[in-house]
C-alpha cells in the first residue's frame, strides 16, 4: 500500500494515494465527499448527460482502499451523496455494492452540505463524530482543534522544470487536516486560495495525490502589503 | 448601373455575370481579393428590391467576421442612399444590443448580416419560420476561410434548414482563389453548384527579400533582417508584416521598434490583443496613418485596410494558398499587380520560400481535401433544430444530408449522433428518466424539458477559445486591459517574470480574480516570451515540391549560402527523395543520434518522434529525447538504431498509436473541443468561472472514465478521428509511409550531417520520460521541504 505517514495530534495516521486517510490504529478509513450520483444530479437538473460511470469507479476505489486496510471502521465524511435524491436514485449495482462494503464493520456517515439528512443505507448517520482527541465534520471551524474535514477539495500547484502539476491533495497543520475529494467527478479549489490560506497555519503542508503522495509546503496566497 | 456611372466607375465582368444569374439556384463566384466580389453578391438584390420593394426579410450576408458584417452595413448603405432606396440594412452577431436583436426577430430587416454563430442561434428559435419568412437570398463571403473550419460545417447545416423553411431561396458564395473551385462548389451545395471565375488580374510580384546577414541556422521570427524589412517600410507606404505565430510577431515588432530611430509610425495586430488595442489600430490604419503593420491571421481576412502596397510574409508561409490570399492584401486596387517580399527565418525555409514562390507564380495551390463533415457539429445541429420545434428524425437525416459535408451521411452515423443527443448514448443506459430528447406517440423528438432549451443556445457554436486570462495593468480600480494569454502559460508565471504583449514588456505581479497583473518593465530583454498561437505545419504539396526541388539538377536559383549547403549535404550524405525515407544515424557527443527526413509536417513529425521513441523503449534502445520540424525528427538514445526500417512499418506505429495516443494531451484537448460542440460539456461562461470552483471539474476526468467504462462511445471515435486528422497528424504519417512504400535509405556517418545539424539548435526538445515526471517531483518536493524546514 502506497502512502504517506504523517503524526497529527499526536496520532500516527497515513494519507493513502486514492486520498483516503487511514489510521491504523483504530482500524478506521475515512474518504471525504464521495459525491455518489453526481451524473443523475446534474442531468435531472437539466443540465448535460455526462458519463453514467463516476459512482462505480468511486466505488471500485473506495473498495480496494478497504481490503487493502482491512478497515474495520469507514468513515464518510459528508457530501457523500451529491443530494439526497441522488442517494434514492442510485443505479442497483452502485447500491448493491456499497451494501456489500458496509457488510460486517462500522460505517458513519457525516452529514454534508450536499446530504444534510439520514440517508437509506443503514449505518451511522451523524453531524459529527468525536473520537478523541480527534473530531471528525464536514466543514472546518476557524477555532477547532484536532480537527478532521472535507468539504474545499483543496488542490495544490507545483512548478516543476517549466510544467505546472496540479493535484488534488490534503493539507495538515498542527490543529487541522483538510482532506481531498475523493469522488470521480470533483474537482479543486487552489490551496492559495484565500479561504484555505486563513484557515491553514503558515507552516502548513500539503501532501499531493498521485502514484505515491508527496509532502510540500502548502502552497499559499501571497501575503497582502 | 447608373450608380456606378455617376461614380465614373464601370461594373467588372464579373459582376454583370452575376446580375444575369439572378435566378440560379445556387452560385459560387471565386474573385481575387479586391475584386469587388461582394458588391458583385449583392447588385441582384438591390435591383430585386428595388423593382419589387416589400416587407421583410429579403437577403442574408453570412461572413466569418463580426467587423466585415458591420462594414459590409456601411459600404451598403453609400449606393442604397445614393440610389434612394428605402431599404432596411442591419448587422447582428454577439455584439448587437439585446433590444435591437429582439426587434430584429420581430422586425426583420431588408438585409440581415451576420455571422454563422448568429444564424445558428436564429434558427433555434421557435418563431424562426417567421423571421425568414419571404427570404429570397442568401450571400456567404470568404466561403473559402469558412470551409476550412467547423463554422463552415455548422453553416452548410444551416443552410440546409433555410432551404427547407423558403423553398425559392437561392444562395451565392464567394470565395477566394483557392485549390479546387469544384469541390468547394460540393461544399457549398451539394452535389455542385455554377462557378464563375473572375479575371485573376496582373501576376503577383513575389520575391524573396535579401539581406547582408544570412539566415540563422534555426529558429524563426526573422529578427536578422530588421534592417532590410524597415528599409522596405520606408519606401512604401503602408506594409504588412506577417508572422506565422503571435509570439514571434510580439517579438519582431519589439526588434523593430528598438531600430526604429525615424520613429515612424508602426503597430502591431494579433487576435490576442484587448479588442479596443487592434480597432484603435485599424482604424489608424484605413486612415492611412501607419507605415508599417506587424499581424498574424487576424488580418487574413477582412475589407481593404488602407492603402497597403506591400505584403512581407516572415517565416515559411507554409501553406501555398494562405500565401497567395496574403499577397493579395497589397494592392487591393484590381487592376494592379500585388507586391510582396518573402522573408525565410531559417535555411531550411530559404529552401521553403524558394518552393512557396514557384508553387504561387505556378498557381498550384495546396490544401488538404476534406474529410466527411464532423459529427460533433451535427450532435449540436440536432440541438438546435429540437430547440427550435419537435422534428422527424427521418426528416431531418435526409435535410442534413442535402449539406455538401454531409452528403455522405450514413442513416446509422446519423442515428448514432440523435441517440448521443437524446440518451447519452452510454453502454449503460442510465438516463431514461432524464433523456434531454423525448419521442412523443407521433414518433416526433422533442425536448424533455423545454427550459433546457435557454442553456442549449447559451453554448451554440463550433469556435473554441482555449482557455485564456486576461491581462491587465495593475493599478488602482481596474488598471487597462492589454490582451490575453493562455492560462497554461499563466500559470507558470512567477512573480518578476517578465514577457512581452501588444509590443510591450510587461512585468508578472500577480493573479487577481481569473486575471493577470502586470506592470510596466523597463527592461529591454523579456525573460519570457511565449505563448501559443497557431502553429501550422507545412502542407503535403509544398513539402513534395521542396523534395522535387532537392533533386532538381542543376539547383535551383539559390542563395550561395544555401546552395552550398545542399551540395555539401549530397556529397556527405544523400539529399531526402519522395519516394524513400531517408534516415541517418551518427554519433554525437557521446550519444546514437537518428535524423529520419519524413516531410509530413510539423504535428506529424512530433507523433513520429513520440511513436518511434516508444518502440525503441521496448527494444530496450534507451531513447533519451527528440525533436521535430516540418522535415525531420532528430531523436537521441544510448544504443543506435540497428535496422530503421523494422521499427518504421505501418502496422508497428500503429499499435504503439494504441496506448500512447490514449494517454497523450492532445487527444484530451481534442475530447474537449469535441465534447463541448456535442453539448456534452457546457461552456465556461464569463463570470462562471470564478464561483464553485470546487464544483467544476476537468474534462480529462470525463474522458478517462469513458475510456475505461464505455470505449466504443461515439465520442471517442469522434475525438480519435479528429486527433488523427489534425494535432496527431497520423493521417500524414500514413500518406508518407504509403507515399515511400517502405522504402528506407539508411546512411550512418561517423559526424554530424549537414541537413541534421540545424536540428540541433531547435527549441521544443521532448524528453523521453517514463517515470520521469514522478522523480522530477520527488526532487523537487524534497527541496522544498528542506527549504522550509518541514523535512
Amino acid at each position: 500500500m502506497i502512502r504517506h505517514d504523517f503524526i497529527f495530534a499526536g496520532i500516527d495516521l497515513a494519507v493513502l494515494s486514492t486520498g483516503a486517510l487511514w489510521w491504523p490504529a483504530v482500524r478506521t478509513l475515512c474518504v471525504s465527499d464521495l459525491h455518489l450520483g453526481k451524473s443523475e444530479r446534474i442531468a435531472r437538473l437539466g443540465g448535460t448527460m455526462l458519463p453514467p460511470y463516476e459512482s462505480h469507479e468511486t466505488l471500485a476505489r473506495l473498495e480496494g482502499d478497504i481490503l487493502a486496510t482491512g478497515a474495520q471502521t469507514v468513515i464518510c465524511l459528508g457530501d457523500s451523496f451529491d443530494d439526497l435524491p441522488a442517494s434514492e436514485n442510485l443505479d442497483d449495482t452502485s447500491t448493491l455494492w456499497l451494501a456489500r462494503l458496509m457488510a460486517g464493520r462500522r460505517w458513519v456517515w457525516i452529514e454534508g452540505n450536499h446530504d444534510p439528512g439520514p440517508v437509506e443505507f443503514g449505518g451511522t448517520h451523524l453531524a459529527e463524530l468525536h473520537a478523541p482527541p480527534l473530531s471528525f465534520r464536514h466543514i472546518a471551524r476557524a477555532s477547532a482543534a484536532g480537527e478532521i474535514s472535507g468539504h474545499y477539495h483543496p488542490k495544490a500547484r507545483l512548478s516543476v522544470r517549466g510544467r505546472t502539476l496540479s493535484r488534488p491533495c490534503l493539507l495538515y497543520d498542527s490543529d487541522r487536516v483538510i482532506m481531498p475529494a475523493y469522488g470521480t467527478y470533483t474537482g479543486g479549489l487552489r490551496s492559495d486560495d484565500a479561504t484555505l490560506s486563513h484557515l491553514m497555519r503558515p507552516e502548513a503542508v500539503a501532501v499531493m495525490l498521485g502514484p505515491e503522495p508527496r509532502a510540500i509546503p502548502m502552497p499559499r496566497a501571497p501575503s497582502q502589503g | 448601373m447608373a450608380w456606378f456611372t455617376a461614380r465614373g466607375w464601370a461594373p467588372h465582368p464579373h459582376q454583370l455575370a452575376m446580375l444575369a444569374r439572378a435566378k440560379t439556384p445556387a452560385l459560387m463566384l471565386i474573385a481575387p481579393t479586391g475584386g469587388g466580389k461582394t458588391l458583385a453578391g449583392f447588385l441582384p438584390f438591390l435591383v430585386d428590391l428595388a423593382e419589387n420593394p416589400a416587407a421583410g426579410l429579403h437577403t442574408l450576408y453570412i461572413s466569418p467576421l463580426k467587423a466585415l458584417a458591420a462594414d459590409m452595413r456601411r459600404n451598403l448603405m453609400a449606393p442604397i442612399s445614393d440610389m434612394g432606396l428605402n431599404i432596411r440594412v442591419e448587422d447582428r452577431s454577439g455584439d448587437t444590443p439585446a433590444s435591437r436583436k429582439k426587434r430584429q426577430r420581430a422586425d426583420p430587416p431588408h438585409i440581415l448580416l451576420t455571422t454563422p454563430e448568429s444564424l445558428a442561434l436564429l434558427l433555434s428559435y421557435e418563431d424562426a419560420p417567421r423571421i425568414f419568412a419571404g427570404l429570397k437570398r442568401v450571400v456567404v463571403d470568404e466561403l473559402h476561410a469558412l470551409a476550412e473550419s467547423k463554422r463552415g460545417d455548422q453553416l452548410m447545416l444551416g443552410l440546409t434548414r433555410l432551404a427547407a423553411m423558403c423553398p425559392g431561396m437561392t444562395r451565392v458564395g464567394l470565395s477566394a482563389t483557392v485549390e479546387d473551385p469544384p469541390a468547394l462548389a460540393r461544399y457549398f451545395h451539394a452535389p455542385g453548384c455554377d462557378i464563375l471565375t473572375a479575371d485573376p488580374g496582373p501576376a503577383p510580384h513575389i520575391e524573396m527579400l535579401h539581406t547582408n546577414t544570412p539566415p540563422p541556422w534555426s529558429g524563426g521570427g526573422g529578427r536578422y533582417a530588421i534592417p532590410e524589412v524597415l528599409e522596405q517600410v520606408k519606401r512604401h507606404k503602408t506594409t504588412l508584416i506577417f508572422h506565422n505565430t503571435r509570439a514571434q510577431a510580439e517579438i519582431f515588432f519589439h526588434n523593430l521598434w528598438l531600430a526604429n530611430e525615424d520613429a515612424l509610425p508602426v503597430a502591431i495586430h494579433h487576435g490576442s490583443l484587448a479588442r479596443a488595442s487592434r480597432e484603435k489600430v485599424e482604424a489608424a490604419m484605413v486612415a492611412g496613418q501607419l507605415r508599417a503593420i506587424v499581424c498574424t491571421g487576424s488580418l487574413d481576412l477582412g475589407l481593404d485596410w488602407g492603402d497597403v502596397d506591400l505584403v512581407i510574409q516572415v517565416g515559411a508561409p507554409k501553406n501555398v494558398k494562405r500565401l497567395v490570399q496574403r499577397i493579395g492584401r497589397a494592392n487591393h486596387r484590381y487592376n494592379a499587380p500585388s507586391k510582396a517580399l518573402l522573408l525565410p527565418a531559417n535555411r531550411w525555409e530559404v529552401i521553403e520560400c524558394h518552393a512557396a514562390i514557384e508553387a504561387a507564380l505556378a498557381h498550384d495551390l495546396d490544401g488538404d481535401p476534406r474529410g466527411p463533415g464532423p459529427r460533433d457539429v451535427l450532435c449540436q445541429h440536432i440541438l438546435i433544430t429540437a430547440c427550435a420545434a419537435p422534428f422527424d428524425g427521418d426528416r431531418l437525416f435526409h435535410e442534413v444530408t442535402r449539406a455538401g459535408p454531409y452528403s455522405a451521411l450514413s442513416k446509422e452515423a446519423f442515428n448514432a449522433c440523435l441517440d448521443f443527443v437524446a440518451t447519452g448514448g452510454y453502454a449503460l443506459r442510465a438516463y431514461d428518466r432524464w433523456q434531454r430528447l423525448l419521442q412523443r406517440p407521433d414518433g416526433l423528438w422533442q425536448l424533455r424539458d423545454p427550459r433546457a432549451a435557454q442553456r442549449i443556445r447559451m453554448n451554440i457554436g463550433t469556435i473554441q477559445d482555449s482557455d485564456t486570462l486576461k491581462v491587465r495593468m495593475k493599478g488602482g480600480r481596474g488598471g487597462k486591459p492589454l490582451g490575453e494569454v493562455e492560462e497554461s502559460f499563466a500559470a507558470s508565471l512567477v512573480a518578476g517574470d517578465t514577457f512581452l504583449i501588444g509590443g510591450q514588456i510587461v512585468r508578472f505581479e500577480g493573479l487577481r480574480e481569473m486575471e493577470v497583473l502586470v506592470s510596466k518593465d523597463r527592461g529591454r530583454k523579456p525573460k519570457v516570451a511565449v505563448f501559443m498561437g497557431s502553429k501550422f505545419s507545412t502542407s503535403t504539396q509544398l513539402s513534395a515540391r521542396i523534395l522535387d526541388m532537392l533533386q532538381r539538377s542543376p539547383l535551383p536559383d539559390l542563395p550561395a549560402h544555401t546552395a552550398e549547403w545542399i551540395r555539401l549535404q549530397a556529397s556527405v550524405s544523400q539529399l531526402p527523395r519522395a519516394g524513400r525515407v531517408l534516415v541517418e544515424s551518427f554519433p554525437y557527443e557521446g550519444q546514437a543520434h537518428t535524423c529520419v527526413y519524413g516531410f509530413a509536417g510539423k504535428n506529424a513529425m512530433q507523433t513520429l518522434g513520440l511513436l518511434l521513441t516508444r518502440r525503441m523503449e521496448d527494444c530496450g534502445l534507451g531513447p533519451l529525447g527528440f525533436v521535430a520540424t516540418d522535415y525531420a525528427c532528430l531523436i537521441w538514445s544510448v544504443d543506435p538504431i540497428p535496422d530503421p526500417a523494422a521499427l518504421l512499418t505501418q502496422q508497428g506505429l500503429l499499435e504503439g498509436l494504441d496506448g500512447w495516443l490514449a494517454q497523450n494531451a492532445l487527444m484530451k484537448r481534442a475530447f474537449r473541443a469535441s465534447a463541448t460542440i456535442a453539448g456534452l460539456i457546457e461552456r465556461n461562461l464569463p463570470g462562471k468561472r470564478s464561483t464553485g470552483r470546487q464544483a467544476t471539474f476537468s474534462s480529462d476526468i470525463l474522458y478517462d472514465t469513458l475510456r475505461k467504462y464505455d470505449p466504443d462511445h461515439l465520442l471517442l471515435n469522434i475525438t480519435r478521428e479528429e486527433a488523427m486528422q489534425g494535432l496527431i497528424g497520423f493521417a500524414r504519417i500514413q500518406d508518407m509511409l504509403t507515399r515511400t512504400h517502405g522504402k528506407v535509405d539508411h546512411v550512418i556517418l561517423d559526424r554530424v550531417p549537414p541537413f541534421a545539424a540545424p536540428l540541433f539548435l531547435e527549441v521544443g526538445k521532448v524528453p523521453v520520460e517514463g517515470a520521469g515526471a514522478e522523480k522530477l517531483l520527488t526532487a523537487q518536493a524534497n527541496r522544498l521541504m528542506a527549504a522550509a524546514g518541514l523535512s
